[in-house]
């Protein structure tokens, strides 16, 4: 199997990744670094339903709070280990994914894009009228110091999103590879050919949303954890909406590649200019790159790669 | 009819108030050549499309190969058997050639019950249709690199690639010359002597006339002739709906 | 709860008002996407333009607010043709609408709230007009002419555009880009360029709609984000492409809102109009009006 193959040699990249950040023995290097994985597991699951089917999820901060309260929630009822919350959050969203996309993916695609604008905002409202969960004060989840055999708890937190990377690029490269992909891909081209070959377009797609909007969940998880101070604003971060489509759309939307180049390239990139300008200065770039990357190189930086080699060869 | 492979009965489609198909009865047997021809906006399309379950029709019914398949979607339609192509070729764009016609193998022939095609066996079979078609030095182009008549001969392809029981080729032909004609007519015969049950909807009456072993006619909305091409033609009421246009 | 008559039709009342408004925030979506099927996210975004340059100009030189708007019509129009053929060019003509182009307006409607929010920060601004603040009363029926005014306003809108629509050339022009490109052809139009005086034409209204948004409430350059729901609940509500239907879905939202605001609290508003929408398309796709 070569998905297998793909899925060791990963998980070798990830102890290198986390014995060399281990090595330069900074705090923050582990904190900026779980932001940063933490964009390329979104801009991947946005990209399984955006890039592969083509069609636009604007609600990723919806998805990617509902993973965080829900472990707010369950921080409330019982305190459970941080695989199992993701677990958890990651079925929340995917069944709201699912939810969403039976009532508007029958219909033209915009609907689901609206539909999914329309989500973050409702819920949001929500959210702010739970008291159970903070409602507009936000909560507090303590965070231990240190956990066993890891010690201190942002490197474990790190090593779980270093897992969530993993296991986010193992789907979206095994769909690729898969009858699932091409099936994808034929809804992405032309939805009414799609049904004449054969392809249950409805089907996938609703398998596309749930799966995205799962791992966008999954993503969201540990983040109260690694915040400590949950609020309503920072949950649904206008950050997350706009990186999660921004990162795929500059990296390139057609494969695995695209997303976590430009989840890599762009996430580092704000980490570094958060601390020398404003963060408002920051999101107003990376909004100007995906409006200036959607009209000049459709493909993004992975089709200007291609072009280039194909020019020289 | 006994025995028919296609049964369609007293189907009728309306847009708002427009009666797009009205009352249509037609039944093609298993292995037959049939031409339908009609005007423009007689309602061929539609009729197709109502056939394959991409539109709803309001009332009437839809046998396929002993069943009804009303309530179907397209997609359940194609896996029993009963594949098209379309008046304006729909290529999967971003795919390439070789992979629109996997995409059909994967979800047509692999979806039917029984032993699903090994990798090995899918490439082998997409090189064969290729072949068929004339289009295997094109295998890993994309749609975009083809010409007019290549990316017609794709949609044909593609839609043989599903094994279907019946084949409707809506309007294969049109803007080909003279020979490119020749060359799909051939193509769509070669087909039928498979086994394969084919309606072609078409107005080049040279292509029709060499392709059919019936003639049916449409003129708005409903069926007024059906038969044996060299009588339909004679028909006058056919005459009149064609020299009155 | 005793529902006491004079809080519920007062309610109606307040709804009807603000679905009047709604109507003015929507008329453009209602051109753009009803009508010429360009995904306009970024339109919110313009509204909130509308309101800082009615915003500016009201505290500098303290004309009215909706003068102002009307004095900006060109410049908005201007602009509205300017994104359409960047839209046009890029997206539209390469076939690419669905997943770039809407990510282009995302892009848009996001750059212009990052841009509002670095200029003006996030405190909220309003305007000043003799109307804000008065209200007429009937009986026991209370009309704020900061809300009253605005319908007003509203209403003329929608009734200039639809005669616009109805009886110009240009305007029938319009109409038929949706349903009839051969049509359009054959009266010698190009659908480019009349999709682009029709773009024009739907960011033109979201000139007034930003100046009666800001008579309404104090606007802070977010506040564009819960029209997005709004704008497309009403849309679909009243079904695409029709103005009429437009003012008829935008006043049911309006109620179902003032009722929401007075029976359970105005923070649950905003929820109202995703279910409206959700409801709508999981039911009634083709809208109230619709077949």
């Amino acid at each position: 199997m070569r998905t297998r193959v793909f899925l060791l040699l990963l998980i070798a990249v990830a102890i290198v990744v986390f014995f060399a950040t281990r090595w330069v023995n900074n705090d923050y290097v582990f904190f900026a670094g779980y932001t940063v994985l933490q964009f390329v597991v979104l801009s991947t699951a946005w990209n399984i339903l955006g890039g592969y089917t083509g069609y636009v999820n604007f609600g990723s901060a919806a998805f990617f709070a509902l993973g965080a309260y829900a472990t707010v929630f369950l921080h409330k009822l019982y305190p459970l280990p941080i695989p199992l919350l993701i677990v958890v959050g990651g079925a929340v969203s995917g069944i709201v994914g699912l939810g969403m996309g039976y009532l508007t993916l029958r219909l033209r695609g915009a609907f689901f894009a609206i539909a999914t604008l329309a989500l973050a905002v409702v819920l949001q409202t929500l959210i702010v009228n739970w008291d159970y969960v903070g409602g507009s004060r936000g909560a507090y989840i303590i965070r231990p110091n240190e956990i066993a055999l890891i010690g201190p708890y942002i490197q474990y937190l790190f090593l779980v999103m270093l897992a969530l990377v993993v296991i986010a690029l193992t789907v979206a490269r095994g769909i690729e590879r898969s009858r699932l992909g091409y099936g994808f891909a034929t809804i992405r081209d032309d939805e009414l050919a799609a049904e004449a070959s054969g392809v249950p377009t409805l089907r996938l797609k609703l398998i596309a949303t749930t799966l995205s909007g799962a791992l966008m969940g999954m993503a969201g998880a540990p983040f109260p954890y690694y915040i400590g101070y949950l609020q309503p604003s920072s949950a649904f971060g206008l950050e997350y909406a706009v990186n999660s489509i921004a990162m795929p759309m500059i990296g390139g939307t057609t494969s695995w590649v695209g997303p976590l180049i430009g989840a890599i390239l762009l996430g580092s990139l704000q980490q570094i200019a958060t601390v020398t300008i404003s963060s408002a200065v920051n999101l107003l770039i990376v909004g100007l790159l995906l409006v200036a990357f959607v009209i000049i190189a459709p493909n993004g930086i992975v089709g200007l790669v291609q072009g280039w080699i194909r020019r020289t060869k | 009819m006994a025995g028919a492979l296609l049964e369609v009965t007293g189907l009728s489609k309306r847009f708002g108030g427009f009666v797009a198909l009205d009352g249509i009865d037609l039944s093609v047997a298993a292995g037959e050549r049939v031409g339908l021809i009609g005007p423009n906006g007689s309602g061929k399309s539609t009729l197709v499309n109502c056939i394959c379950g991409t539109l709803v029709n309001e009332t009437g019914s839809v046998r396929f190969d002993g069943e009804t398949v009303d309530g179907l979607l397209t997609h359940e339609r194609t896996r029993r058997g009963m594949a098209r192509s379309f008046q304006l070729p729909r290529p999967f764009t971003t795919l390439t050639v070789a992979d629109n016609l996997r995409v059909p193998l994967l979800y047509t022939v692999n979806a039917r019950p029984g032993r699903a095609l090994s990798p090995t066996e899918l490439d082998a079979r997409c090189a064969e249709l290729l072949q068929l078609v004339a289009l295997a030095d094109k295998r890993t182009h994309l749609p975009r690199d083809l010409t007019q008549v290549e990316m017609r001969k794709l949609e044909l392809a593609r839609a043989m690639a599903a094994e279907p029981k019946l084949l409707i080729a809506d309007e294969s032909m049109a803007g080909l010359s003279q020979s490119e004609v020749d060359d799909i007519v051939s193509l769509l015969i070669r087909l039928n002597e498979r086994g394969i049950t084919i309606i072609l909807i078409e107005h080049i009456m040279r292509a029709v006339m060499k392709f059919s072993q019936r003639l049916i006619v449409l003129v708005s909305g409903k069926k007024i002739a059906d038969g044996l091409p060299d009588a339909v033609i004679r028909d006058p009421e056919v005459e009149r709906a064609y020299l009155g246009q | 709860m005793e529902l006491s008559f004079d809080l519920l039709i007062n309610a109606v009342i307040a709804g009807i008002l603000l679905g009047g408004f709604y109507t003015a925030v929507t008329l453009g979506v209602s051109i753009s996407f009803g009508i010429l099927d360009i995904v306009n996210i970024a339109h919110p975004a313009f509204i909130i333009l509308g309101s800082y340059i009615a915003y500016i100009v009201n505290t500098r030189l303290g004309i009215d607010p909706i003068a102002v708007s009307i004095l900006m019509l060109p410049v908005f129009y201007l602009l509205g043709a300017g994104v359409y053929q960047v839209y046009y060019e890029s997206f539209e003509r390469r076939g690419q609408e669905s997943l770039r182009g809407l990510s282009f307006f995302f892009g848009l409607l996001f750059v212009t709230e990052v841009m509002l929010i670095l200029v003006f920060g996030v405190d909220y601004r309003y305007v000043e007009a003799p109307y804000i603040g008065p209200s007429w009363r009937l009986g026991v029926m209370d009309f704020p002419l900061r809300m009253l005014v605005p319908c007003i306003a509203a209403l003329t809108l929608f009734a200039a555009l639809e005669l616009y629509l109805s009886y110009t050339f240009i305007g029938r022009a319009i109409k038929a880009v949706a349903q009839d490109q051969l049509a359009l052809r054959l009266m010698g139009a190009s659908p480019v360029r009349i999709k682009r005086i029709a773009f024009g034409i739907s960011i033109a209204t979201a000139s007034v709609a930003g100046a009666l948004l800001i008579i309404i409430q104090p606007v802070e350059p977010s506040v564009g984000r819960e029209y997005i729901g709004r704008v497309f609940a009403i849309c679909v509500l009243g079904g695409l492409g029709s103005l009429p239907g437009t003012v008829i879905g935008a006043m049911l939202l309006g109620i179902l809102e003032s009722f929401t605001a007075t029976f359970y609290g105005p923070s649950w508003a905003p929820a109202v109009a995703f279910g409206v929408l959700l409801l709508t398309l999981a039911f009634r796709p083709a809208g109230l009006l619709g077949r």
